[in-house]
């Protein structure tokens, strides 16, 4: 229909006028905090930064499942009184096997193993072999725990963070086992990449009987004070997980660096149980599986703190602290991808993509006027209108403008104009055929509607595959792109067609300008 | 001035026969993407970082940059640089190494970042960084499959929606026109030298599919008009339909044209070469709507899409 009513037009007014707002957080300063002021945020490729991507090894998270599955196991079979022998644990497939110590016992020791609480569904499979019962962890289970994990590392990537002063970081997950870190204004990532390689895990366990050589239930660990190797127990006597607090301080005895710490409760009785019990002996404590230092225990701790000295200074002892306080990682991250772009480049950036994104906009509204006059201008001020509307939703989203996400803007307001010339041509091909003007226009808007549907979503389709199965800078040009189009449907099939409308219910032309 | 139009691309009652040099179109078009194919085999594609893995660090020197001191500074820190380079301004320097090998090699590729902007800033003192980037070989391989894969689902996308809105004919013959504009493009950017990253696989994206509704518009009107001159026969419907278009065709074109030149000119290094291969394809995707993509349809249609159309 040539006629607007009332309320549609107050509609397509109002969802501009919306537009104008959403852009608004983008200029101005937030009036009050209690509104919501959402911005674009500029990607790092135009603010400078870095942008590290980091892998969570599933390996070690299996190795560790492995370690505390097959104390279970024992303890299970050690709880029923079950006997085995032939232990074996083989972490390239991921499985424990024992022979159960007599036929008669086989079943109860497979009901047994069948009865162990998996931390995850389908964790494990039981399975009998040549007289052994074999027990397998499973792949898709690895990777529920590697979910997890991810989750857990990235609170804690973000506390280690937050505590080094990055301003803004943003940390997210990316598929099953990777954690993307933006930090903005960081162009020098090096002291965050060693802090975040660092899993940091303490534990605090016995040096076995003789700490010179291995023996069942104990491992050679490299002792870094004494650059020696030196046999610890395996069993945990207390973890970083029951710290509450660390910090650098000089120590008063040496006048070297140290780092002092405090248990909650659990932890310090438990700490005070061993220490009492031990009395005399050695134990060590050993981060990320290297001894920091292995002193006497001279008297029992039960007040739940201690020191630690290994050789710090001022730098290695309140990031040691730093990290302790975060919290240990639950598997090693390591950096697969790194990317940094210095402040000045990332202003550069901003300044070409600028110059030419208004450079190019220009060139096309000068185009639009020259080739069809009146419409051609209308065609513009939809332009403009769709410009505003995809700032305003990008800012809604608060989604992230990288250089490929504004390229994809000026090819959107590109691709908007063909929506106009469609329009256009359709008009003038049907005043050719001898139409009137109103004719002429409700033809060609009706004719040219179904074309412009047909383009814009094949465009669309291809475009949300691309956002859906790309990464990084695709996603982003895809994102803008696919906005861009919904916001092009809205300005060319009812902005341009209203100010069209508008015009002839007020001028009446005998003809029209195409 | 606003009430007419002061230019037109071609006059609304021309008629060119675009049909006669259709073998002509066919088979430049055949010649160009099998060169582009050999090209892309021989030399082939020059990958960025993304595709390659490895290292690439872009320094600013405080004065001219000394490039013999900062080759000593590398290999004295033990780093064997690939390359180092001059790029921009003589104060620009760029170094890039390729991932190196072995079973350490993710550990080993963010060392040798690290390595690399201490080793530079040691030699020239107030050496600003550009840009640091290490890629991992396993990420570099997956960004590669990844963007593989949104191409291939994209054009399947494509083939889907112009099967399901038009006819079988249609749907084939765009995806070959599409597939011989990307082989060209592909050639454009063997002979360019342009660095193939993920950048460019968004670049190739947009071509294809601002390529497909430029044929979208083209196959629409020829819808149209088979249901409209039920008995002209189809290389004259063609015709037609293209004409009628032309002036369509052309504007949204230029548009484009327009908007992506001055990223091109000066959109910066990121833009420049994205740009570029854009304006490639807008060229190459408006000449194959007309030269290509109708006389494909002529080629396999002739008898069939004319039957249908009059049992229907």
């Amino acid at each position: 229909m040539m006629y607007y009513s009332r309320l549609r037009l107050l509609g397509v007014a109002g969802i501009c006028l919306i537009g104008v707002l959403l852009c608004l957080p983008n200029f101005l300063r937030s009036p009050t905090p209690s509104l919501p002021w959402r911005q674009i945020h500029l990607g790092l490729d135009l603010r400078g930064g870095s942008y590290l991507l980091l892998q969570l090894d599933l390996k070690s998270l299996e190795h560790d499942r492995l370690q505390s599955l097959q104390d279970q196991v024992r303890q299970t079979l050690l709880d029923h009184s079950l006997g085995y022998r032939d232990f074996v644990r083989d972490d390239a497939s991921a499985s424990l096997s024992f022979a159960p110590r007599s036929d008669a016992e086989r079943a109860a020791a497979l009901k047994a193993m069948q009865s162990l609480p998996p931390v995850v569904p389908n964790e494990f499979t039981t399975s009998e072999k040549d007289g052994r019962i074999v027990l397998t962890l499973q792949h898709e289970a690895m990777l529920a725990r590697a979910r997890e994990a991810v989750a857990q590392s990235i609170e804690i990537v973000r506390r280690r963070i937050d505590a080094t002063g990055a301003i803004d970081p943003s940390i997210a997950r990316e598929g099953d086992d990777r954690i993307v870190v933006e930090l903005p204004g960081v162009s020098d990532p090096e002291r965050i990449k060693s802090l975040l390689g660092t899993t940091a895990r303490l534990t605090f366990r016995l040096l076995a009987p003789n700490p010179s050589v291995a023996s069942p239930g104990s491992t050679m660990l490299e002792d870094e004070s004494m650059h020696t190797q030196v046999a610890v127990q395996d069993h945990v006597d207390v973890d970083g997980t029951d710290l509450t607090n660390a910090g650098a301080v000089i120590d008063q005895q040496s006048g070297g660096w140290a780092v002092t710490f405090q248990l909650n409760s659990a932890g310090a009785t438990a700490f005070a149980n061993v220490t009492r019990a031990n009395v005399g002996k050695r134990f060590a404590i050993v981060l990320d599986n290297k001894v920091i230092e292995a002193p006497n225990i001279i008297s029992p701790i039960t007040a739940g703190n201690g020191q630690i000295t290994g050789g710090f200074n001022a730098r290695s002892a309140s990031d040691l602290a730093l990290l302790l306080r975060a919290g240990a990682l639950p598997a090693p991250l390591s950096v697969v991808e790194q990317r940094t772009i210095g402040p000045s480049l990332g202003a550069a950036s901003i300044r070409a993509g600028i110059i030419s994104l208004l450079t190019g906009l220009l060139l096309v509204i000068v185009f639009m006027v020259l080739f069809y006059g009146r419409f051609g201008l209308y065609a513009d001020i939809a332009l403009f209108a769709n410009l505003i509307l995809m700032v305003g939703i990008l800012s809604l989203f608060q989604a992230t403008l990288t250089l490929p996400g504004m390229a994809g803007m000026l090819l959107t307001l590109g691709m908007a104009v063909d929506a106009n010339i469609l329009i256009n041509e359709r008009i003038r091909e049907e005043v050719k055929r001898g139409r009137g003007p109103l004719q002429a226009l409700q033809a060609g808007f009706d004719r040219a509607t179904g074309t412009i549907i047909d383009s814009n979503a094949t465009a669309f389709l291809a475009h949300v595959m691309l956002f859906v199965f790309g990464t990084g800078p695709v996603r982003n040009f895809a994102l803008t792109i696919t906005i861009g189009i919904v916001t092009t449907l809205f300005t060319t099939l009812l902005l341009s067609r209203l100010l069209v409308v508008r015009w002839y219910a007020l001028a009446r032309p005998k003809e029209l300008p195409v | 001035m606003l009430s007419r139009p002061l230019f037109r691309f071609v006059r609304d009652d021309r008629r060119i026969n675009f049909m006669r040099g259709r073998h002509m179109g066919l088979i430049v078009s055949a010649v160009l993407s099998i060169a582009s194919v050999i090209l892309f085999f021989q030399p082939g594609l020059k990958l960025g970082l993304d595709f390659r893995g490895g290292i690439i660090v872009e320094a600013q020197t405080p004065g001219p940059a000394d490039f013999g001191k900062l080759r000593a500074a590398l290999d004295h820190a033990g780093i064997h640089p690939d390359a180092v380079q001059a790029f921009g301004s003589p104060r620009d320097v760029r170094i890039s190494i390729n991932a190196p090998e072995g079973a350490d090699r993710e550990a080993q590729t963010q060392k040798l970042v690290d390595g690399v902007k201490n080793a530079i800033s040691a030699a020239e003192p107030g050496t600003q960084v550009l840009r640091a980037d290490a890629v991992g070989a396993s990420v570099s391989s997956e960004l590669f499959r990844d963007g593989l894969l949104a191409l291939g689902f994209s054009l399947a996308m494509i083939l889907v929606y112009i099967w399901v809105r038009f006819e079988r004919e249609f749907a084939i013959s765009a995806v070959v026109t599409l597939i011989l504009d990307l082989t060209k493009t592909i050639g454009f950017l063997a002979i360019t030298r342009f660095e193939f990253d993920l950048v460019m696989v968004a670049a190739l994206l947009t071509i294809l599919g601002y390529s497909t509704n430029d044929k979208v518009v083209v196959y629409d009107r020829i819808r149209e008009n088979l249901r409209k001159y039920r008995t002209m026969p189809l290389r004259e419907l063609l015709d037609l339909s293209i004409n009628e278009t032309l002036n369509r065709t052309l504007g949204t074109s230029m548009t484009v044209f327009l908007a992506a030149l001055p990223l091109a000119l000066f959109g910066g290094s990121t833009l420049t070469g994205f740009a570029t291969v854009m304006l490639f394809g807008i060229v190459v995707g408006t000449s194959s709507s007309i030269f290509i993509a109708a006389p494909l349809l002529l080629l396999m249609g002739e008898k069939r899409l004319r039957k249908e159309t009059n049992a229907g």
